[in-house]
This record gives structure tokens, sequence and C-alpha cells, in this order.
């Protein structure tokens, strides 16, 4: 169990008012809430260590790359994998990118195929639409279900030697459907192709290690999982990066550089050209001493008993959809909904006046709402620090936006 | 609340529901398009230029009730209307929806009942991060009237 009141007054911004009322925030998916030790971490990372990291001699060039270091090594530990394989980037997205233009750019050609899923963010389907672009490769789509999963009943049929890159969502940042991934790493590594995990919303959610899950690359984002923004992780298997080349070159990234020519550093530094994101290492260092010292079987438990709960309490409401899976087992605590003919950015400014927070729209996931054939969807989302009565608020303000249109 | 019941006056939601020139034009007619990546609202426009005055207009969208009721209130505004009038009633309509700063003297300055029922949007001026929605049929028909012109 969580002493849910003296970990709220960790997060500092959870204490204030919005519109006269007390924040309720419920846009965890879209970005989490920090807590004092990720402030006070950056903080005094400024106040007494800041200076570059790998070139200096001086105290606090060590001090810094001391810092940077030891954060690879708690985020690496946090998903139980080998921080010489784990390089930062600045978020999932960019991760991503580096995949697909590190990887893909150099093992895709004409006629071969990368296999995403509809359920996928834009930062998992842009970037292989480029490198299709660029290699002649084709995208083929995965759709879901009936109870917004992903349906791989057609998989076999799409799947030979074609097939070079598998990118899946590990949990939908919609639905919160959580992916199939171990029956899309094993269908990647039937045919030699790779899989690739936006795990952006799996691993601040879940318990993860990267052997159980057994994918060839994984990315997510600190800001998602109580860190700064700025800051994400490529994490991959040491075959698999040692034969990529690096996006991206600059200083930082390099062996040797002659006239025409350079030689890489090791695999991470390879991916990282550049002055790094230090503090907001730093922070993500943080940040998952927080979770961990928390329990992420804790925040699990948590937060499957909100989503219950919330699914419960958005059942009673008239006209009400929810777009996901009801099964708590299956899912996350993104909870997408429509409410009557109210459009979602109605519903979000009616909230926003009862000081709840939630987002409207696409999320970033077009091709997923034309596939459910809806135009945008409101959409409330948990993390550790929610508490059942932000739930009812929920429901409350909810019930004012039906009262405002007409439909109580 | 206040606000909000400002926000979504009767004849705002009536627009949303039941949107006037909903549909397309046939024949020869000039088209536009606006969309706000951001949050999805799309508006489409079709509207027939002859001597400067538009005599037919049709229109086509999804979104927010704010969006879409502005976009069905600017529809029966400009349908038989002089575009040179038009031009001079978005303007107006702009005016409306800058956001209120206290003294900043536009308030004074603000259109009278020349708006009609698009005055039923100011409450939009309360809630800044909606003007865009509120803008949208303007900036889609600022593009089709501006295509006119290249034509005549």
């Amino acid at each position: 169990m969580i002493d849910l009141s003296a970990l709220r007054a960790d997060f500092p911004i959870l204490s204030r008012e919005v519109n006269g009322k007390p924040l309720v925030y419920l846009d965890s998916a879209a970005t989490t809430q920090k807590p004092l030790s990720v402030l006070n971490a950056m903080t005094s990372y400024y106040e007494q260590s800041n200076a570059n990291v790998h070139r200096g001699a001086h105290t606090l060039a060590a001090e810094a790359t001391e810092l940077y270091e030891s954060a690879r090594n708690r985020v690496a530990a946090f998903i139980g994998a080998s921080p010489s394989q784990l390089a930062f980037t600045r978020g999932t997205t960019t991760a991503i990118n580096h995949i697909a233009y590190g990887w893909g750019l150099n093992h895709l050609s004409t006629g071969d195929r990368i296999i995403v899923t509809i359920m996928e963010h834009h930062a998992n389907i842009v970037p292989w639409q480029l490198i299709a672009k660029y290699t002649g490769a084709e995208l083929v789509y995965l759709e879901l279900d009936e109870d917004f999963g992903v349906d791989t009943s057609e998989l076999a049929s799409i799947l030979d030697e074609r097939v070079k890159v598998i990118a899946f969502s590990g949990m939908s940042n919609v639905t919160g459907a959580i992916g199939p991934i171990a029956v899309l790493s094993e269908a990647a590594k039937s045919v030699g192709a790779i899989s690739v995990l936006d795990a952006a919303q799996l691993v601040p959610h879940t318990k993860v290690d990267v052997d159980e899950l057994d994918v060839d690359f994984l990315a997510f984002s600190a800001h998602k999982m109580l860190g700064p923004t700025g800051i994400g992780a490529m994490w991959g298997k040491a075959e698999r990066l040692e034969e990529m080349e690096p996006a991206e070159g600059g200083g930082e990234m390099i062996n040797v550089v002659e006239r025409h020519s350079a030689t890489w550093a090791p695999v991470p530094h390879k991916f990282e050209a550049g002055t790094p994101p230090i503090a907001e290492a730093v922070g993500f260092g943080a940040a998952v001493d927080y979770l961990t010292a928390v329990g992420m079987d804790v925040i699990v438990d948590h937060e499957r008993e909100l989503t219950a709960y919330a699914l419960d309490r958005l059942s009673e409401v008239p006209d009400l959809t929810v777009y996901g899976p009801k099964d708590v087992t299956r899912r996350g605590g993104a909870v997408s909904f429509e409410l009557g003919d109210i459009h979602a950015h109605d519903i979000a400014t009616i909230l926003d006046q009862d000081g709840i927070a939630v987002r409207a729209g696409h999320h970033c996931a077009r091709p997923l709402m034309k596939y459910l054939e809806v135009p945008a969807t409101a959409r409330a989302s948990f993390y550790l620090y929610n508490v059942p009565e932000e739930v009812d608020a929920l429901v409350a303000s909810l019930n004012k936006a039906r009262s405002l249109f007409g439909l109580a | 609340m206040a606000d909000l019941e400002e926000l979504y006056r009767g004849v705002i939601l009536d627009h949303y529901r039941n949107p006037r020139h909903k549909g397309k034009l046939g024949g020869d007619h000039i088209h536009a398009e606006g969309n706000n990546p951001s949050c999805g609202d799309e508006f489409y426009l079709d509207v027939i230029v002859e001597d400067g005055v538009v005599t037919e207009a049709a229109m086509q969208g999804q979104g927010c009730s704010i969006s879409q009721a502005s976009g069905s209130m600017m529809m029966e505004a400009i349908v038989g209307t002089p575009v040179s009038q038009i031009r001079d009633l978005a303007q107006k309509f702009r005016l409306m929806m800058t956001i209120d700063q206290g003294e900043n003297p536009v308030d004074e300055e603000r259109p009278g009942s020349v708006l009609g029922d698009l005055e039923a949007l100011q409450g939009v001026r309360k809630f800044p991060v909606r003007i865009k929605c509120a803008d949208l049929a303007w900036t889609t028909l600022a593009d089709a009237l501006d295509q006119a012109e290249a034509l005549a």
C-alpha cells in the first residue's frame, strides 16, 4: 500500500489550485509531475557540479561525468539492462528516429517491409514512413481485435523474409491496451527481422526487464516517469547497436576524426553526439530512484485499482463510451472516452474550469482515431499520485458537461 | 460556471448541432480547407463569388462546438454578402476575439449588433486557448476570398 498523502506531498505542483479549484492532474500519459527529489537533484547539480562531461581534467568535469554515468547505470538497472547498451536520447521520439535512421536506413531496401500496428503513436509511425520513402520499403499495419488489443491472427499471412522491422507499442497512449510483445518479438526473430518496442508508456507503468521482453530495441522517455523533459533512452541488444550507424555526428561520439573520415566512440557513446542533457540525466536518475523506492509492483497495483475504479465510475455516466480494454490486466491507466455529442475539446475546457487536467484530441495517433472512426477523444490518465477522489471529481465534472450541453 | 454558460450559449449549441449551409457545391466554385492539427478540428468551405458578391457557399467539417458553430454562423453572415463587407465583418470578428486585457482600448471599439448571432461567440475571449477554434472558419474563408480575388 502507498501512503498517498505522504507521497503526494513529494510533488509540489499537486498542492496548487487551477481556476480556484484544487488541481486534479489526469494527464500523466502526456507528461508526469515531478517529485522534489528530482527537482533537487537537478538544482544541486547546477549549484555544485555543473561542467561539461567526458572531456575535462578538472574536478567539476569529473563530478559531472560521474553524475551523468551514474544516472545511466541506474536507468539501465531500472530496466534490467547493462549501461553499456543504453544511450541517452532526447526522448522516445529521438530514440526511434536513431533506430530508424541508424539501423533502418542501412538495412532496408526496395521490397522490404516494416510492420507497425494501428495503435502506434506518430513517433512510431512517421520515422518508418520516412525510412520507407528513402529505401523503397513498404509499411504494413496490424489492426485491432474487438477488445482494442492488436490482432495478430493475420500475422502469419504477412510474415516472410521481406519483413525487416516490426515496430510496436508496449502500451497504447490512447486506449491503454498492452501490446502483444512476446508474439511480435518471436515473429520478428522467426524471419530475421528486428523488433522495436516503443516503451514510452510501458516503462513508467510496469516492471520492465529487457531480458524477459527479448526485443532488439526499446525506447522510453524520462518525463513520462517523473523525470524531466528533454531526455530519454534507447536500449538495444549489443550486436544490434554495433551494426548500427550513428544517426547524428559531432563531438563526444567520435574516436578519431580525420579530414575526410572519422571513427566512432564505443557504444553507447557513439549515439550521443554533442553535449548531452546532463542535468536532465541527473534528474532521470533521481526519477528511477524514486520509482524504485516506491516499488514498481506497488505502482502497478495502485494504478490497476484506480483504473478499475475509474472504468466502473465512468460506466455510470450516461452517453459515455470508453475506447479501451475493460480487463485491467490487459491495460494501463490511460482511459480515452467520448461523451455524447460533446466534442473532446469542449469536455477539456469544462473540466479545466473545475481544475481537472485531461487531454483532448488525436493524442498523436491519427491513424488510430481514423480506424476507431472517432474525430477525437478525451483522455484521463493516471499515475502513482492519483487518488479515487480525483476520479469522483472527474465524474462530477462530466455530469456538469452533460447538463451544459442539455444531455442531462 | 458563469463563464462556461456564456461560452456554451444555446445559440452556439444550436449552430453546432444544426450547422447551416452544410454540404458541398457542384459546378465551378472555390474550395478552401482549414485544420488545427493540434486538436483535429477541420473545416471545408466551397464558395461561389460573382461580381464581388458571395452568391453561394457550403461548409463541411468536424470539431468542437466552438469551431463548428463559428463556421455555421459565418455561413449565415456571408451568403449573399459583398466580399468587401465580408472582409469588414471578418475584421470586426477578429477584434471581438481579441483577448480581453482590461484597459485594452480595443474593448471600447468592440462592434455592436453588426455581428448578429456571431456575437454569441464573445464568451470565447475568456478562454484564450479556444480562440483558435473560433478563428478556424474565418481563416479558411480568408483563403477562399484570396483565391477569388486572384481569379477576378
